[in-house]
């Protein structure tokens, strides 16, 4: 928006050595604006993270963490993210050099692997669910689900949101508007697989060591 | 056929509960009826849709935020005076205990989220663009989305008083009375989701006006030359985005547990009650520092402006507001020491809390510095900042009481605690924000609000709250408890109690002098001609009133702290003005009814989760999405104003 | 909110139009972060499946190792460093940090009195 004229002036030219999506003031204000959005989220799941903490060993008498986390299932899970997370870095790469092909390729891989990590969790529920360990058994399994669900649900938008700039890509290439929007989509999704780090780490590592 | 209507008169509209409920639902309706035969009457449908409803300018919506703050601050008001008719005289049956603890629930969530909420994002949304030189907020779609959001979070709210039942577990909502088990009916749920569209709404404004003024300054306006009204606003959006998640968590836990059947807070399967007033106020005491900071921020702009000296200690005052919104983090648990967690627990969030008070402070001292041998005006705006400050200071002191965790045994839920957030709340927030609204009105409608019927309004309401909360303290002493809907003779709590509640009237009557003042302004008041009503020193002073839809024609560059003041001494003023030459096609956002939409679908869906009418929840979820999508793909979002149209508004204006 | 083919538009020709004139980026550092983020993984996995260490150390090694993987997603994936103007995201993040570790540890401060209802 052109609230900012101002700055346009002086930088067409100074802002030539900026990377791609910073280029146009106007993406990089909403770069910005995304930024503070992941760190609202980071709360988001900070609060999570504390109610997964205090009620973890309150299983009444149903399963533990220990009985209950399998640990191929959840190897897995974080092996399938972490590629993710880097596919997604090759798409904003491919992006920045400005290869429509390969940008396309790389976020189609990237929803490909987010699926498959969805499908994944989802197994992984319904065994539990199966078993008994539904998030009505015990504080622990509420905010387990919950925690990791909430993350499971993040990542499904994820694949939505990704696929839709995809759309974008396709009709309109590589324009300052969507490539921004590519910038954007990859900054989630690392985001979420920092999040997944700190899952493994303190609900499913932690649980398996307990 | 009658039967069924019956059940649905009794469920839904509580038809059986008697003629309380009956006036309400013929006001409302009388109401309802009446501003749709005047906007049909005066044609003005496409005028609301055009104008307002789909506005993504920041003056409009600033508007809109004002409204619905004042009509809540009614709102709110009157349940505060059923309560205080309830508990003028012992052994009252004026209300039962089920409808006053609906009341009380409904005052003290309305008063916090509805209306402080809204006032100081109406404040933010006026000021502070004008303030740091730009055309508008950094995401205006977002913007309108965060009113709707608002908005139809809090008529979901609202509409529990004729349709499902009001909430009554407090505005807390602690569990385990707030779960289901022991609390079966809808008002909860219209609690949990009221709450947690507006706070969506909440966080969005949050990121937008950080994005705004760290990005969006004039040329020239570096941070320490911005004005400390935007300085607080900046503090007050830390606190914003990273406090509100909490909230979102805990009412979608608590949510979960209601409809789900999880248990986080639940007594049996290992759920703990205590994680949800954990949870709830690491969101709930950074809260009333997101409504106390912008009020800082006015007072800050008032005095300067009304003792017409710089503000004394420019820089520690924006090193207090940064301090307070970091330690506002860490002081969560002295809202329930008596939870007994243990001395050291205790013991770190004591003195945290206490620490709070250093910035504050400095604070007040600095006001009072700029004050000292400046040539006072004691305008309406001033009037109310002088008020603030001992009423401020006796809230801090006893704020700086209740600190004291052993003490806090004693007080703990007291009327000694009601006294002291009324009076860091009233004395604090809303002398700030009326300060505020005072202060800008010209800027946003053009036209000053009456000084005389100004001062009755003052006087009623500052003498009422003396009146009313003084008492309260003592009260508290003697042992009377918060939330208590009746009480025996012969405890002789009777006569403060009375004394109190002529207070809450006296306050009552106050409110009625500003709608009064309101009304008569918009016919006599005197009409802002300069756009500098208050000889004022922040950039919005340097524009006309009402200002043009653009805001600035040229965007000015800054040279120094109170810019337009500095240009008024050295005669400078006509650099502000725009030259023909200099105005170029000025890029604007297009209005947008999607906002707009994007509420309703939210409203719907929250209808749905409310009453487990899941059909209809799904559906007002996908419209939500079909929103975000429909987003997704739009690129023409923008228009021209030519030059020709600039220059012509301007000229108009008397400005070239 | 912004129309890139306005008239003030900064940016210029498409992104195709000056491909020749810059550099090409090269996928080392997206490789080199894969690869690191795979190997504190494997170090974490490795440390709690056989148990390396007592628990207390284990698991602030285990935090250490994630709070190194949050480094490698910053600065290999998500180009925390770059931006114009003042770096106001890493601030937000760093506070946003600050405050994540305080929530999370506090509560479990706060929450661990003997409250047990059975």
């Amino acid at each position: 928006m052109a609230v900012m004229e101002h700055h346009l002036h002086e930088a067409s030219g100074a802002r030539r050595h900026l990377p791609m999506e910073y280029r146009d003031v106007h993406q990089s204000l909403r770069i910005l604006g995304f930024w503070l959005f992941l760190a609202t989220d980071m709360l988001l799941f900070a609060c999570l993270f504390a109610t997964y903490l205090v009620l973890r060993t309150h299983t009444d008498g149903g399963p533990t963490p220990r009985e209950l986390f399998d640990v191929p299932g959840f190897t897995a899970e974080t092996f399938i993210l972490l590629t993710s997370s880097f596919t997604g870095g090759l798409a904003t790469l491919a992006m920045r050099n400005g290869k429509k092909g390969q940008l396309i390729g790389w976020l189609a891989v990237t929803m490909l692997l987010g699926l498959s990590f969805v499908a994944l969790e989802a197994q992984e529920f319904v065994k539990d669910a199966l078993e008994g360990a539904t998030m009505q058994r015990s504080a622990f399994l509420s905010s387990f689900f919950t925690l990791v669900g909430t993350h499971g649900s993040h990542v499904s938008v994820g694949i939505v949101w990704m696929f839709l700039t995809l759309l974008q890509v396709l009709r309109r290439g590589i324009t300052p508007i969507t490539a921004r929007k590519v910038f954007i989509v990859n900054l989630y999704w690392h985001f979420l697989d920092v999040v997944w780090v700190f899952i493994f780490t303190i609900v499913y590592l932690s649980g398996v060591v307990m | 056929m009658w039967e069924g209507f019956r059940h649905f008169a009794d469920t839904y509209l509580m038809w059986n509960e008697g003629p309380l409920i009956w006036m309400s639902d013929v006001l409302i309706l009388l109401t309802s009826i009446g501003i749709v035969a005047v906007l049909t009457y005066f044609k003005k449908w496409k005028w609301l849709w055009d104008e307002w409803l789909t506005t993504v300018d920041h003056k409009k919506i600033g508007i809109m935020y004002l409204i619905c703050a004042l009509l809540m601050f009614f709102r709110g008001g009157v349940d505060a005076l059923l309560m205080r008719t309830q508990l003028a005289l012992p052994n009252n049956h004026f209300l039962d205990a089920e409808h006053y603890d609906q009341i009380f629930t409904t005052h003290g969530t309305i008063m916090i989220l509805f209306m402080a909420m809204p006032f100081i994002f109406a404040l933010f949304n006026i000021a502070v663009p004008l303030q740091i030189g730009a055309r508008d907020v950094a995401f205006p779609y977002l913007n309108a989305i965060s009113f709707w959001l608002f908005f139809f979070g809090a008529l979901l709210f609202n509409i529990s008083f004729v349709f499902g039942g009001s909430p009554d577990a407090g505005w807390t909502s602690y569990p385990p009375l707030s779960e289901l088990a022991f609390d079966k009916g809808p008002g909860e749920n219209f609690y949990l989701l009221g709450l947690q569209i507006s706070g969506i709404g909440s966080i969005a404004t949050g990121i937008n006006f950080m994005a705004t003024i760290l990005k969006m300054r004039a040329p020239g306006m570096t941070l320490m030359r911005m004005p400390l009204f935007t300085w607080s606003v900046l503090a007050a959006c830390v606190v914003i985005i990273f406090a509100f998640p909490a909230l979102t968590v805990a009412l979608a836990l608590l949510l979960l547990d209601r409809i789900v059947g999880t248990h986080f807070f639940t007594i049996l399967h290992g759920g703990n009650p205590m994680m949800f007033i954990n949870l709830f106020w690491i969101w709930g005491h950074p809260e009333v520092y997101i409504v106390i900071l912008p009020a800082f921020g006015v007072f800050s702009e008032v005095v300067a402006t009304f003792a017409r000296k710089r503000i004394f200690g420019y820089g520690s005052m924006v090193v207090a507001l940064m301090a307070i919104s970091v330690i506002s983090f860490f002081v969560w648990v002295h809202h329930f020491f008596t939870m007994g967690a243990g001395a050291d627990v205790n013991t770190f969030f004591a003195v945290a809390t206490m620490a709070v008070g250093i910035p504050t402070g400095v604070k007040v001292f600095n006001w009072l510095f700029t004050m000292y041998r400046g040539r006072i005006r004691m305008s309406l705006p001033m009037l109310w900042t002088v008020a603030f400050v001992p009423c401020f200071a006796i809230g801090g002191a006893t704020g700086v009481m209740l600190a004291v965790a052993p003490a806090d045994y004693q007080y703990h839920n007291s009327y000694f605690l009601i006294a002291h957030f009324h009076q860091v709340l009233i004395g604090g927030t809303v002398f700030g924000m009326l300060a505020g609204m005072y202060y800008w009105w010209p800027k946003m409608f053009g036209f000053l609000l009456d000084e005389r019927l100004g001062r009755w309004a003052f006087w009623f309401f500052n003498i009422g709250f003396y009146v009313c909360f003084m008492p309260q303290y003592a009260l508290g002493f003697m042992g009377m408890q918060r939330r208590m809907y009746t009480y025996p003779a012969d405890l002789g709590w009777g006569t403060l109690n009375f004394i109190s509640t002529i207070g809450a009237y006296l306050m009552g009557i106050g409110f009625l002098f500003m709608v009064a003042q309101i009304i008569y302004s918009i016919r006599y008041g005197q009409r802002d001609l300069t756009g500098d009503p208050w000889d004022g020193r922040t950039l919005e002073w340097s524009l006309p009133s009402p200002v043009p839809h653009y805001n600035f024609a040229v965007i000015p560059t800054v040279e120094d702290r109170d810019y337009w003041w500095v240009l008024k001494q050295q005669g400078r003023t006509q650099e502000l003005r725009p030259r023909p030459e200099e105005i170029q096609p000025i890029h604007m956002p297009k209005n947008s009814g999607r906002p707009f939409l994007m509420g309703v679908a939210f409203f719907v869906a929250g209808i749905g989760f409310v009453f487990n009418w899941y059909v209809l929840a799904v559906l007002g979820l996908l419209g939500v999405v079909a929103c975000m999508v429909a987003r997704a793909f739009e690129y023409d979002d923008e228009y021209h104003i030519p030059v020709e149209e600039v220059q012509h508004t301007e000229a108009a204006l008397g400005r070239l | 909110m912004a129309n890139a083919s306005g008239q003030h538009t900064a940016f210029g020709p498409g992104p195709g139009a000056h491909g020749e004139e810059e550099h090409k980026h090269g996928a080392g550092l997206y490789i080199a972060g894969y690869i690191l983020s795979l190997v504190l993984t494997a170090i974490s996995f490795w440390l709690a499946l056989t148990r390396a260490m007592p628990l207390g150390p284990l698991m602030l090694v285990l935090i250490i190792l994630a709070g190194l993987q949050i480094v490698v997603q910053l600065f290999f994936f998500m180009h925390v460093t770059e931006g114009d103007g003042p770096p106001w995201h890493s601030m937000a993040l760093l506070l946003g940090l600050i405050f994540t570790f305080a929530i999370a540890l506090m509560s479990m401060w706060i929450m661990s009195f003997h409250y047990q209802v059975q």
